[in-house]
């Protein structure tokens, strides 16, 4: 008999969690896991795996994980996700291979994330599944930024028998895993796993070097690198523009989750790193991003976190489920409306002034276009106001590399297909091509950049 | 890595670095700075480059002790030791020309960050006039090299202990009371200083490069924490600075910003029981 509904995985109780950073969803268990896979229908023709950026098989594993093969499911996962600790917390499986999951056409669809965290977690305590390694090609490959992007194209090259280096900037790898997303929605020990996975693998990972600076793309070249992969992110913080900003107590996203998950200073004063917040904090943004940061806030002991958002409900950009559990936590959703600027005196911050919106026509991205009422304008008190409008590539890498083509908004142009930039022997993936997007498709883009290196490689580099 | 090489005392709590990182020795220019962090549970603190030493692949810097990482750096790593992460050189270098005649004003620890500006523009064809100030005597340094370097050396400190008494933008006013031809001003220090330096030479129009040191986090653009307003428009000191034309600086709201960390500081300081030489002077050079 078909069970309509999604196996339920057990969380933090709302009002418990918020006074702490750990995990929300706790995980399945070995029998919820069992039970849920035997929800699958194992399609003829399955459309999950189209629907997944880096095609992992999902009816297999799942199959594997029905039988209780866990190891199995694990190898299978594997083949094609080198994250999957990562992809099974923070991927938008609802727009993604859920969201074409034949059983979701009548039911709930399989939660193929959670059992994809239930199998890398099986992984983490019953021992790694260590990949195998081709022999060694004498090629080398130089991967910029260790994000999702550059992880993966660095473990795939690897496997394919490449000597790697991943250079990044920070004084951690995993890019935006360790200083962006929280604590309480991907534990930073899962992201070090993963990483400490790839040093096992032989990959070579060089901390706090900023490429653009100490060294240059063209200089990697001649240090004998035979192929790049620029995989640098969009994590330069966009500003409102708006009057006021400059004044203390405004924060830009990038900088709350940097102080609090990179830095940890919501462990301040054992950690170095301070970090201010008020009574009141106000999120202006309605991503992820924004989600991360509400939720963050009220973990530091705001009493009230507000969301301000332009748009409605419908069009909030971020995952249902970040949305579900910060409204789950109380943080307050301030829809339709869009700060104006930012009041204070004496450089503090102590409001912002809002005004509120209307949806009108749809614009080229096909949302409607939010507008201003005028006479509407309102003011929140507050003294700490985050903001979580995205971010824009990083200019670093275009600036400092001859013939490397950008987009006027800064992005490298790269073939979507194989990653091929402007520059012969240097591919480029994730959101410093597309802009801010999602870790999976950071991921399938190093993936399928990894694929053509190799093949620019055996072909005579 | 990141080992000292060297460690001496320039003045009250002012000390003198070298750290061994060949890769960043050798890609260095004047105007960058490196950001370091001592131990897993420290702070990221910029400190701007004095020179480099390629031969022993070393940076030198110099540290003033105002802060838990500055003051744990002085009193807990000595020669030997090895500061857990060191990243650079990051920032943009000056913008080193043959100009003419250039003033370099350097106040407190803003003398290290200046020298080797000072350095550059005297090898690019430059005259260089430069006005040194300190609190007094003790707190100054780097002279005798200035005097050997520069076409001219004023020395002022705040009690008169060294040199004129009175501030370094007292040197600069008389300089263009005097009529002195000065093509381009560098002024590295406290960010009043800097201020009042600009203030200044703004009636003369006279193109003025300041070095800002606002609060950062990564230092490689990420987090915007260091953002500042010139000419209305907001700027990473991190990748669009450090230097920026003083007549456009917003340094009101860069003071604000500075201090809004203190009370987090000082709680700092006194959980540890550390003492820096000035709680009260904001500057970090």
């Amino acid at each position: 008999m078909i069970k309509p509904r999604q196996t339920p995985i057990s969380q933090q109780r709302p009002y418990d969690r918020i006074h702490n950073f750990d995990e929300v969803p706790l995980g399945y268990t070995e029998d919820e896991a069992v039970q849920e896979a035997n929800r699958c229908l194992q399609c003829q023709y399955p459309t999950c795996i189209d629907g997944c950026p880096v095609n992992v098989d999902i009816p297999r594993f799942v199959g594997q994980v029905a039988r209780g093969d866990f190891a199995g499911a694990v190898a299978t996962i594997r083949e094609t996700n080198s994250l999957p600790a990562v992809c099974g917390r923070v991927c938008p499986q609802e727009d993604q291979c859920q969201g074409v999951c034949a059983m979701g056409r009548k039911f709930e669809s399989v939660a193929i994330g959670r059992l994809e965290r239930y199998c890398a977690d099986w992984e983490a305590q019953n021992g790694p599944c260590r990949p195998d390694i081709a022999s060694d090609t004498g090629h080398r490959v130089a991967v910029v930024g260790s994000g999702p992007a550059g992880l993966t194209a660095a473990s795939d090259l690897r496997r394919l028998g490449h000597a790697v280096t991943v250079f990044e900037a920070l004084h951690v790898a995993g890019g935006v895993l360790m200083y962006g997303i929280p604590e309480f929605r991907l534990p930073k020990a899962i992201v070090s796993r993963e990483v400490e996975a790839l040093r096992a693998m032989g990959v070579d990972i060089q901390l706090n070097k900023v490429v653009g600076q100490v060294v240059t793309v063209d200089r990697l070249f001649e240090q004998g690198y035979d192929a790049l992969f620029v995989g640098t992110g969009a994590g330069f913080p966009r500003f409102l523009g708006i009057p006021g900003e400059q004044l203390g107590g405004v924060y830009s996203a990038n900088e709350f989750l940097t102080r609090t998950n990179l830095m940890r200073s919501y462990r301040f004063p054992d950690y170095d790193t301070p970090i201010r917040i008020g009574e009141r904090v106000v999120t202006i943004g309605g991503g992820n991003v924004a989600m991360d940061a509400a939720r963050t806030a009220l973990r530091l002991g705001a009493r009230e976190s507000i969301v301000i958002y332009r748009r409605s409900v419908e069009e909030l950009p971020a995952r249902v489920e970040e949305v579900e559990h910060a409204s789950e936590e109380g943080v307050f959703f301030h829809l339709l409306a869009n700060p104006v600027r930012f009041l204070g005196d004496d450089h503090r911050l102590r409001g912002v002034e809002c005004v509120e919106m209307k949806l009108g026509d749809r614009d080229e991205s096909g949302r409607r276009r939010p507008v201003p009422i005028p006479g509407t304008e309102f003011t929140i008190e507050t003294d700490t106001v985050v903001v979580a409008v995205g971010n824009e590539p990083h200019p670093l890498i275009p600036k400092t590399t001859c013939d490397l083509e950008t987009t006027r908004r800064g992005n490298i142009v790269a073939d979507p297909e194989t990653g091929q930039t402007s520059k012969r022997g240097v591919f480029a993936g994730g959101d410093i091509v597309t802009g801010a997007a999602t870790v999976i498709e950071a991921m399938g883009a190093g993936k399928r950049a990894a694929t053509a290196i190799h093949a620019f490689l055996e072909n005579g580099a | 890595m990141n080992r000292i090489l060297e460690k001496k005392p320039l003045g009250p709590c002012i000390w003198e670095y070298l750290i061994e990182a060949p890769d960043i020795a050798a890609a260095a220019r004047p105007g960058q700075f490196v950001m370091l962090r001592l131990h897993e549970r420290g702070e990221r603190i910029p400190l701007t480059i004095v020179e480099t030493d390629p031969i022993v692949g070393g940076v030198r810097l110099v540290v003033q002790e105002v802060g838990k990482t500055t003051c744990e750096m002085v009193s807990d790593f000595p020669v030997g030791e090895s500061l857990l992460d060191f990243v650079g050189p990051l920032g943009e270098p000056s913008d080193v020309a043959q100009y003419g005649t250039t003033v370099c004003i350097g106040g407190g620890v803003g003398i290290a960050p200046l020298y080797p500006i000072a350095q550059a523009l005297k090898t690019a064809g430059n005259r260089v006039v430069a006005i040194l100030g300190a609190r007094n005597a003790d707190c100054l340094f780097y002279e005798r090299e200035f005097a050997e370097m520069c076409d001219e050396l004023h020395v002022v400190t705040d009690d008169g202990s060294r040199g004129h008494r009175g501030f370094t933008s007292d040197v600069l006013q008389r300089l263009l009371d005097a009529n002195e031809r000065i093509d381009r001003v560098w002024a590295i220090g406290p960010p009043i200083m800097m201020k009042v330096c600009a203030d200044v030479t703004r009636p003369h129009a006279i193109p003025t490069v300041v070095s800002l040191n606002p609060i950062m986090v990564d230092g490689t653009g990420m987090c915007g924490g260091c953002r500042v307003d010139v000419g209305g428009e907001t700027k990473f000191a991190c990748v669009d600075g450090p230097e920026f034309d003083g007549h456009q600086v917003d340094f009101d709201g860069l003071m604000a910003r500075l201090r809004f960390y203190a009370g987090s500081e000082a709680d700092l300081l006194d959980r540890h029981a550390l003492q820096p030489c000035q709680r009260k002077q904001e500057e970090t050079w």
